[in-house]
């Protein structure tokens, strides 16, 4: 059963759903509670999955699809004014948690509240129609997100403004055209512009030039004043460690450790077996 | 995806941002949203599926050099090419005039429903990144390729218009005006359509490419290339009315635009039904498996 515990407020309204959880939409200490959350997905081998390759299978008798168990019973809190780092190997789980924050894929069982908008500020960046101009892409991916007309037009220059600093512009060319450097200021840009409440960064400064990194992080803790909360993830077991006071590290789905990011990375090294130095710290 | 509920109203001491939104994601146990907040956020989002087909259609335009006249040109020509088919094939054409005011209203209203189907059949598949990185009800992206059809359907109608002052046997009626009942019937349709096949394409691929056959299919068993008068008394008459749509929305259409005859209750039942069938069907079908679409497209 899931322990409820820690919630010591008095609550104002008490739903209790079938599954037993208590969501408490009233709470105001917290920015995220994450409970029991498994995600669980059936995904296909075939890289363009066709219904002639399924006839074909199934003359065979064989099945293409597997079941991914990406998270296997994560549960932690985000406090208010916490910065979470978020470490653990490739396919630990780390990009899906943050989808499931951003209510992008649905948890398959367990329960998930946010206090306020998860950015989805994501290591794929904007932009889903290369023959469309930046500033197109970055119009419909505000709109999509919620955001009226009018908020994303006010935006949009800001955003192009910040992504095109020390370099030439480009904003108003096909995405198609663009550098992954170009893509990655645009994603970021849009990520910090639209005022998420949450602020999820995954990977975003790895890509970029060096002005641009250090644009990126001035930036972040700027927004970490001003956000509910943060989450970061990264490789970069130095960068966890300067920007959060707090820290997971996820391993197959399922939460391995949870504490201080010194004593968190450490722990991920030890297990990883490899030793601490100065550039290899910067890759895990 | 769409969370369980999602309260605008905030607590009053939240921290630094008063208004507060609450967002609670759960297991969906029979498969859909829910559907009161699903249908919310659609339409707070509906300037997105607007804008979506806006910039795609900008998209399109800039390849070609006719640009929007292409829109035009294209059902003319295809119904220059059905008319001389079937001229061809039968003496139709030169017996009886109207016959090219026929093929070509019907073929233009039959383009809005197939636009729907080959639009939106991709839509979701090429709209990968979005999908991936952003939570929003994904019908919108159909419902963009349903506003496609819909726009390229309107210039069209301008020709159909012209078609009609030109030819000297038209009967104009305020009951023409019944017409946009049917053009409506098949929005919904195409609706229905577009959010079926998009769902088919995440998870076969080649939907896209047995489409112009169904298509096709559907074309020559629909009244596009010959009247319903031409099966009249034929035994297979009753069935056709009734196992396909495109026959009453078609019949409906055409009876009251060009003859200005208001069609029996069968035509206005038949097309109802399964127009709002397909609507309800299409859509719900695509609603239950769209949370697969974020792990299903890379």
């Amino acid at each position: 059963m899931i322990s409820l515990s820690e919630s010591s407020e008095p609550r104002l309204k008490i739903r209790a759903r079938k599954d037993g959880y208590v969501p408490e939409p009233e709470r105001t200490d917290l920015a995220v509670r994450v409970r029991d959350l498994h995600v669980t997905y059936k995904t296909t081998f075939e890289k363009r999955p066709t219904l002639k390759q399924a006839l074909v299978r199934f003359g065979r008798g064989v099945r293409a699809t597997q079941t991914v168990e990406a998270l296997k019973g994560v549960s932690f809190d985000v406090k208010n004014g916490t910065t979470l780092g978020v470490i653990g190997s490739n396919g630990a789980g780390k990009s899906t948690l943050l989808r499931v924050l951003a209510g992008i894929i649905p948890p398959s069982e367990g329960n998930v509240e946010t206090w306020g908008r998860a950015s989805t500020m994501l290591a794929l960046g904007v932009g889903f129609n290369a023959a469309l101009t930046g500033r197109e892409n970055i119009l419909l991916g505000g709109l999509a997100a919620g955001l009226t007309k009018k908020q994303v037009l006010d935006r949009t220059q800001q955003i192009a403004d910040w992504a095109e600093e020390g370099s030439d512009r480009f904003i108003d060319r096909p995405m198609r055209t663009y550098s992954s450097g170009q893509n990655a200021r645009v994603g970021f840009s849009v990520g910090v512009h639209m005022d998420p409440d949450i602020l999820m960064v995954d990977e975003a400064l790895s890509t970029g030039d060096a002005g641009f990194r250090e644009r990126a992080a001035h930036k972040l803790e700027e927004l970490r004043a001003q956000a509910r909360a943060m989450l970061f993830v990264s490789h970069g077991l130095n960068s966890v460690r300067e920007l959060c006071n707090d820290c997971i590290w996820l391993d197959h789905g399922r939460l391995v450790m949870r504490g201080h990011p010194d004593e968190v990375t450490a722990a991920y090294l030890e297990f990883l077996h490899v030793k601490e130095t100065g550039m290899n710290a910067e890759e895990y | 995806m769409v969370p369980v509920t999602s309260d605008p109203s905030s607590t009053s001491e939240a921290g630094a941002t008063p208004q507060v939104r609450y967002f609670h994601y759960a297991p969906h146990h029979n498969g859909l949203p829910p559907m009161g907040t699903y249908l919310k956020e659609l339409w707070q989002r509906r300037d997105f599926a607007y804008e979506l087909s806006r910039a795609n259609m900008r998209a399109d335009n800039s390849a070609t050099v006719f640009g929007t006249i292409w829109l035009v040109l294209n059902p003319i020509l295809m119904a220059g090419v059905y008319f001389l088919l079937v001229n061809i094939l039968t003496s139709r054409g030169r017996s009886n005039p109207e016959y090219f005011v026929h093929l070509t209203t019907s073929l233009f209203v039959f383009t809005l429903i197939t636009t729907c189907a080959n639009t939106g059949t991709t839509s979701v598949t090429t709209a990968g990144k979005l999908i991936l990185n952003t939570a929003f009800p994904r019908l919108l992206i159909p419902l963009a390729a349903v506003i496609t059809a819909v726009m390229r359907f309107l210039p069209t109608l301008v020709v159909t218009l012209i078609l009609l002052i030109v030819t000297p046997s038209t009967h104009w009626s305020p009951t023409m005006l019944l017409a946009v009942v049917f053009v409506l019937l098949m929005v919904l349709l195409g609706t229905g359509i577009a959010s079926f096949f998009a769902t088919c394409q995440v998870y076969f691929r080649d939907t896209v490419n047995f489409l112009p056959y169904f298509i096709r299919i559907w074309l020559y068993l629909s009244p596009v290339l010959w009247v319903p008068n031409d099966i009249a008394g034929n035994a297979l008459q009753p069935i056709a009315q009734i196992v396909n749509p495109a026959y009453s929305l078609l019949t409906g259409y055409t009876s009251l635009l060009l003859h200005g005859t208001i069609p029996g209750p069968t035509v206005w039942l038949t097309a109802a039904v399964w127009s709002i069938a397909v609507f309800l069907l299409g859509t719900l079908f695509f609603i239950w498996r769209e949370r697969d679409f974020a792990v299903r497209i890379f």
